[in-house]
C-alpha cells in the first residue's frame, strides 16, 4: 500500500487535472524525449549497419512502435496496483520460465522461447520486469531497512529465476534479472558490510561456478577476453573485430555508411550486440560521447523519478529500472570494447529486436508512470 | 496516531534511506561510466593509429601482379614460345567452412589425382595466414567451364586466371627454346624473391634458362579492397608489372622445319649458321621431345622414359652431342699445315692406299684401300686430299705436324672448347694433345694415336654446332663470330659478337676452298652424288668417324655390325663457295657414312639460298 494515500483524500486528486496531452498520457517527456533521440540515432546506425536494408529499419520501427504501445499502457496503471499484483506476476513469469525449461524451443542451442502458437516469447524478459517488482514488494512490505531473515528471503527471490534462466543458458538475460533484483535490496538500505559480505561470496563462488556451472562456451568467452590473440580466427575473432572497428573511428569517425568494418562483413553481429562497433567506426568518439549523454539524460532522469517519487515502493523500483538500464549499457559497451565477456546483452534502443525494446518500454512505462503519479498527487 | 506518526517517521527514514543509495548509485554509476568513456578514448584516440593501420590491412591487400614472361619469335616475327591463359583454383583455408569436406568436393569436381591432393597438404601446411594455396593448376577454359562454372561460390575456393606458357611447335623446337617448368626449392635460392613474387614458372633449359633474368620482367602490385570472405571488391592503387623482354631469333621457322623433315627419322643434329653474324638458322636435333610437357610438372613415368631412353631424346646433340670429326677436320688441317709451312698447295704424297710411321711396320689404310683396293692416285696433292678425303695424304701430314702443333693449329678453328653460344649444356668436344692425355688419363702419348687424330679418329670430339663454327671461319676466310640463337632481346641486338679474325694468306684460303668445292663439284669428290642440278657452288667436307675400334686388319663389313655400331656421317657445308650466306653441319648418327648427311645438308642449303634467304 502506497504510504502517502492513506493522508490523501480522493476529493483532492479529483483537483488534478491533465493540462497536457502527456500528462493526460501519464507521459514524463524529460525521460521520453532523450529516449526518442536515442531511438534515431539507433536507426541511423542501423541503416548502416543492415548495409542500407529499409526491410531491417522497418521491422525495427515496428518493434519501437510495439515498444511505444507497451510503454503507454504501462504507464496508465497505477503504482499500488502494481505493488498489489506483483507477486502474481512474479509467481506467474517463474512458471512460465519452468515451463520453459521442459517444453522450450530451441534457438542456436539454448531454450529460451515458448511457443504461442504463432507468437514466440521470452519468458525470462518477462522476469526482468516482474523480479525488481517483486522484491521491492517484499522489501517494502517488511519496512526499511530490512532485516537479515528479510534480506534471505530476497536474495531467495532473485536466485531462482536467475538460476533457471542461466540455465536456458543464458547468462547475460540471467545477470540483468539478478542485477535487477539485487539493486533493490541496494536501494532499501542494506548496510554496507553486508554488500561487503555479500561480494565477497560471490568472489568465493567463481571458483565452484568455474568447475560446475559454466559451460566450455562461456568459460572460453572469458578467456578470450584476457587473450583475444590466444585463437585469432575462433573466439578471439569477434572481440578483434570490435575493438578495430572501434578504434580506427578516431574522433571524428569514417562517416556513416562508410565504416570498412562493418560493411566488409569484418565485424560480426554488428546489427544487434556489436552495433555499437558500427557507431564508433562511422560516428567516431564524439558520436559514442553523443550517445553516452543521452543515455545519461535518461540515467539522470530516472534516478531524479526515483528521488521524488512519493512512496517508497515507486522509489526502489524507479532507481532499479534506471540501474538496471544502466547495466545494459555498460555490459554491451564493456563487452564489445573488449573490458567484459561476451554475454548476451544488447544495446538499449539500437540494438536490433523487438524482445529487449519491448522489456525496456515496459520499464519505462512504469518509471514514467511513477513519475507522473508523483505529479498529480503534489498538486 | 501515534502509529501513523511512526509510519511517518519510517517513510522520512525510508526517504534518507534511499536517497543516500542514490548517491551511492549515482557514485557507481559515474565509476563506470568513466572506465567506460576512459575505454573508447583510449582505443579511439589513443591507439586510434594502430587500429585504423589495423582495419586497412583487414580490408587492403597487396596483390602482386606477376609479369608477363617475354615471348620468343623467330627471324620473321613467328611466335615460337608464347602465354596462354590458363586458370588456377586455390584454396584460403581460413575461409573454407569445412576445409576436408571442400577438399573432398574438389577432388571429385576436378578429377584430382592423388599426387596433386598430395603436393596441395604440403603447401596447405606451410602457408601463410589466409593465403590461398592452388590445388589444381593449369584448367584451361574449356576444362574450367564443364567442371567448375560455379566453384568461386564455395566459400575459401578462389580460381585466378594466370598466364601459363605454350610452345606452338613442341617437339620441333624443344632443343632450341628449351622450357619453363614450376619454380623449385633450388631454383628459389637462385632466384631473387621480390621479382618471383607471384610467379610460379621458371626456364629451366635452353633459351627459357639462359634469358631467364631478361624474359622474367618486373612485377607490379596492387592494392586491393576485400571484404572477410576475400572476395575482391575494388583495386585502390595499380602500379602495372613490366613484361619481359621478347627475344627475336635469327632461327628461321621454315628452315627448321625443312631441315627437322631433312634428318626425318634419322638420329642426329643439323645446325645452320648465318655466316655474316653467327645466328644460327636452323638447330635441329634429333629425336626431340615436346616441351610443353615440362611447364606443369612432367609425370615421374613420362619423364623417366624420356630420360633413360636409348635414344636421348633429352640430349641437345647440337651442342650436347660430342662426336669424332672425322674427315671433316682434313680443311681445317690442310689450312694449318699451309700456314705452318708443312705443306704448300703443291706438295704432294704418294699415295698406295695406306701409311707406314717411318721404322713403324704397322700399315695405317686409307679408306680407298678396301673400297678400290689401292690408293686414289699414285700422287695426292692437297686439293685431291680434300676432294675425296685422302687418308694417307693426312697421315703423312699429321705424322710430321705432331699432335701438339696439330692441336695448335686447329684451335683458332675453335675446337675443343665451347663456342659461347647462348643456351644451356653446351659441350666443348676434345682437342688432343700430349699435355691433354697426360692430364685426362695419365698415359704418354703414341705417335699411332697422332694419326687417328689426323684424320679426326681417336680421342678428338666436336660438337655439331663446333664443326659448323669451324666452317664458318674457313667460309669467311678467317672472320668469325660467336654463335648465337638470339639477335635481338626487346630493342637490344646482341648477336653477331665478332671474334678476333684468323690471319692466313689469301692464296691458303683459296687453295683449300678450292678443294671444298670439288668435294661436291668435282668427279671424284666424295660428295659428288648431290651435285645434280646444283645451282650455286657449295664447299664442304664430308666424313665418317667411327663409332668402336677396329682391330687392326679387319674388314669392316657393314651390314654385320650392329645398326648402333654403324659410323657416324657427318658432313660441313658452306654456299655460295664465294660469297657464302649459310654454313651447315650435319651429323647422322649411325647413318653408314657421309652419304647419310650430304643430301640434307643440300636440303637445307638449297632452301634457304632458293626460298629464304632475303639477300
Amino acid at each position: 500500500m502506497s504510504d502517502y494515500a492513506r493522508y490523501l483524500d480522493d476529493s483532492q486528486r479529483s483537483f488534478a487535472r491533465p493540462r497536457t496531452l502527456a500528462e493526460w498520457l501519464h507521459l514524463d517527456l524529460m525521460l521520453l524525449l532523450p529516449l526518442c533521440l536515442i531511438m534515431g540515432l539507433g536507426l541511423l546506425v542501423l541503416f548502416s549497419a543492415s548495409d542500407g536494408d529499409w526491410d531491417t529499419v522497418n521491422r525495427q520501427l515496428r518493434n519501437l512502435v510495439v515498444g511505444w504501445g507497451a510503454l503507454l499502457v504501462a504507464a496508465q496503471v497505477r503504482i499500488d496496483t502494481i505493488q498489489r499484483w506483483s507477486p502474481v506476476l512474479y509467481l506467474f513469469a517463474l512458471g512460465l520460465l519452468l515451463l520453459v525449461l521442459w517444453f522450450g524451443v530451441g534457438a542456436k542451442g539454448a531454450q529460451r522461447w515458448l511457443s504461442l502458437g504463432i507468437i514466440r516469447f521470452q519468458p525470462s524478459e518477462l522476469m526482468k520486469i516482474a523480479m525488481p517488482l517483486a522484491v521491492a514488494f517484499w522489501v517494502v512490505r517488511a519496512g526499511l531497512p530490512p532485516r537479515l531473515s528479510v534480506i534471505a528471503v530476497a536474495l531467495l527471490i532473485i536466485a531462482g529465476p536467475a538460476v533457471v534462466i542461466a540455465l536456458q543458458p543464458d547468462l547475460g538475460t540471467a545477470l540483468l534479472v539478478a542485477a535487477s533484483g539485487a539493486f533493490v535490496i541496494f536501494m532499501a538500505g542494506i548496510s554496507w558490510w553486508q554488500i561487503a559480505a555479500g561480494i565477497l561470496a560471490a568472489l568465493a563462488a567463481i571458483w565452484p561456478a568455474w568447475l560446475f556451472v559454466l559451460r566450455d562456451y562461456q568459460k572460453q568467452r572469458i578467456m578470450t577476453l584476457f587473450d583475444p590473440e590466444a585463437d585469432k580466427l575462433g573466439a578471439g575473432w569477434n572481440i578483434i573485430q570490435s575493438k578495430t572497428a572501434i578504434g580506427s573511428g578516431g574522433w571524428s569517425g569514417k562517416g556513416w555508411m562508410q565504416g570498412t568494418q562493418s560493411h566488409l562483413d569484418f565485424l560480426p553481429e554488428s546489427q544487434t550486440d556489436f552495433i555499437i562497433a558500427v557507431l564508433a567506426e562511422e560516428w567516431g568518439f564524439r558520436g559514442v560521447l553523443c550517445l553516452l549523454a543521452l543515455y545519461g539524460l535518461v540515467v539522470a532522469r530516472g534516478l531524479w523519478i526515483s528521488l521524488t517519487a512519493q512512496s517508497t515502493y515507486g522509489r526502489l523500483l524507479a532507481s532499479a529500472i534506471t540501474l538496471t538500464f544502466c547495466v545494459y549499457i555498460v555490459v554491451n559497451m564493456g563487452m564489445v570494447a573488449g573490458l567484459l565477456p561476451v554475454v548476451g546483452v544488447p544495446l538499449p534502443f539500437v540494438s536490433f529486436g523487438g524482445t529487449a525494446i519491448v522489456t525496456l518500454m515496459l520499464g519505462f512505462g512504469i518509471l514514467t508512470a511513477i513519475s507522473t503519479e508523483k505529479r498529480i498527487i503534489s498538486q | 496516531m501515534a502509529g501513523s506518526l511512526g509510519a511517518m517517521r519510517d517513510t522520512r527514514r525510508e526517504w534518507s534511506i534511499n536517497r543516500a543509495r542514490l548517491i551511492a548509485a549515482l557514485i557507481g554509476i559515474g565509476l563506470l561510466l568513466t572506465i567506460l568513456v576512459y575505454r573508447y578514448y583510449s582505443l579511439q584516440i589513443v591507439q586510434h593509429e594502430a587500429f585504423l593501420t589495423q582495419s586497412d590491412r583487414n580490408r587492403i591487400r597487396v596483390e602482386v601482379i606477376p609479369p608477363t614472361r617475354g615471348e620468343i619469335v623467330d627471324r620473321k616475327g613467328r611466335l615460337l614460345a608464347t602465354n596462354q591463359p590458363t586458370y588456377v583454383v586455390g584454396v584460403i583455408a581460413e575461409r573454407a567452412t569445412d576445409l576436408a569436406l571442400l577438399t573432398e568436393d574438389l577432388r571429385e569436381r576436378l578429377a584430382l589425382s592423388e599426387d596433386e591432393l598430395e603436393a596441395f597438404r604440403e603447401r596447405l601446411a606451410q602457408r601463410r595466414p589466409f593465403e590461398t594455396v592452388p590445388i589444381k593448376v593449369g584448367l584451361n577454359d574449356s576444362a574450367l567451364a564443364t567442371v567448375a562454372v560455379d566453384l568461386h561460390q564455395l566459400p575459401g575456393v578462389v580460381v585466378e586466371a594466370q598466364l601459363t606458357r605454350h610452345y606452338p611447335f613442341a617437339q620441333l623446337l624443344s632443343h632450341v627454346l628449351g622450357y619453363v617448368g614450376r619454380i623449385s626449392s633450388e631454383d628459389l635460392d637462385a632466384l631473387d624473391d621480390d621479382r618471383y613474387r607471384g610467379t610460379l614458372h621458371t626456364g629451366k633449359v635452353g633459351l627459357e634458362k639462359r634469358y631467364e633474368p631478361l624474359l622474367h620482367g618486373q612485377p607490379g602490385f596492387q592494392h586491393v579492397e576485400t571484404n572477410a570472405h576475400g572476395r575482391l571488391l575494388r583495386v585502390l592503387e595499380k602500379q602495372p608489372p613490366q613484361s619481359g623482354k621478347d627475344l627475336r631469333l635469327y632461327l628461321d621457322l621454315d628452315l627448321q622445319r625443312v631441315a627437322a623433315e631433312a634428318l626425318g627419322e634419322q638420329r642426329g643434329a643439323v645446325v645452320a649458321l648465318d655466316p655474316l653474324n653467327g645466328g644460327v638458322l636452323a638447330m635441329v636435333s634429333n629425336p626431340s621431345y615436346d616441351a610443353n610437357l615440362f611447364v606443369e610438372g612432367i609425370s615421374y613415368s613420362a619423364y623417366g622414359a624420356l630420360r633413360n631412353s636409348m635414344d636421348t631424346p633429352l640430349l641437345n646433340r647440337a651442342v650436347q652431342g660430342q662426336y669424332p670429326p672425322g674427315s671433316t677436320v682434313k680443311p681445317l688441317l690442310a689450312l694449318g699445315g699451309l700456314s705452318r709451312d708443312f705443306i704448300t698447295t703443291t706438295t704432294t704424297v704418294r699415295d698406295p692406299g695406306w701409311y707406314r710411321i717411318p721404322g713403324d711396320d704397322r700399315r695405317y689404310r686409307d679408306w680407298t684401300l678396301r673400297v678400290r683396293g689401292g690408293g686414289h692416285a699414285e700422287q695426292v696433292d692437297m686439293r685431291m686430299a680434300i676432294a675425296e678425303s685422302c687418308d694417307t695424304y693426312y697421315y703423312d701430314l699429321a705424322y710430321r705436324m705432331g699432335i701438339d702443333t696439330m692441336a695448335d693449329v686447329l684451335k683458332p678453328f675453335g675446337l675443343g672448347r665451347t663456342t659461347g653460344i647462348d643456351t644451356t649444356g653446351e659441350q666443348g668436344g676434345i682437342l688432343p694433345s700430349t699435355r691433354w692425355k697426360r692430364e685426362a688419363m695419365g698415359e704418354a702419348w703414341f705417335p699411332g694415336e697422332t694419326l687417328s687424330a689426323g684424320i679426326g679418329q681417336g680421342y678428338m670430339l666436336a660438337t655439331p654446332l663446333q664443326l659448323a663454327q669451324a666452317a664458318m671461319v674457313v667460309a669467311n676466310r678467317g672472320t668469325s663470330f660467336v654463335p648465337a640463337i638470339v639477335h635481338r632481346v626487346g630493342e637490344l641486338t646482341v648477336g653477331g659478337v665478332p671474334r678476333e679474325p684468323l690471319k692466313m694468306d689469301a692464296e691458303d684460303w683459296q687453295a683449300v676452298i678450292a678443294g671444298m668445292v670439288d668435294v661436291v663439284h668435282s668427279k671424284r669428290g666424295t660428295a659428288a652424288s648431290i651435285a645434280r642440278g646444283m645451282s650455286y657452288q657449295m664447299a664442304s667436307k664430308t666424313g665418317t668417324s667411327q663409332v668402336i675400334g677396329i682391330a687392326q686388319d679387319a674388314i669392316y663389313e657393314e651390314d654385320k655390325v650392329s645398326e648402333r655400331n654403324r659410323n657416324h656421317g657427318l658432313f660441313i657445308a658452306f654456299a655460295p663457295a664465294e660469297n657464302p650466306r649459310i654454313v651447315v653441319a650435319v651429323i647422322a648418327e649411325n647413318g653408314g657414312g657421309s652419304s647419310a648427311a650430304t643430301p640434307i645438308a643440300r636440303r637445307v642449303i638449297d632452301t634457304w639460298l632458293n626460298e629464304l634467304s632475303d639477300v
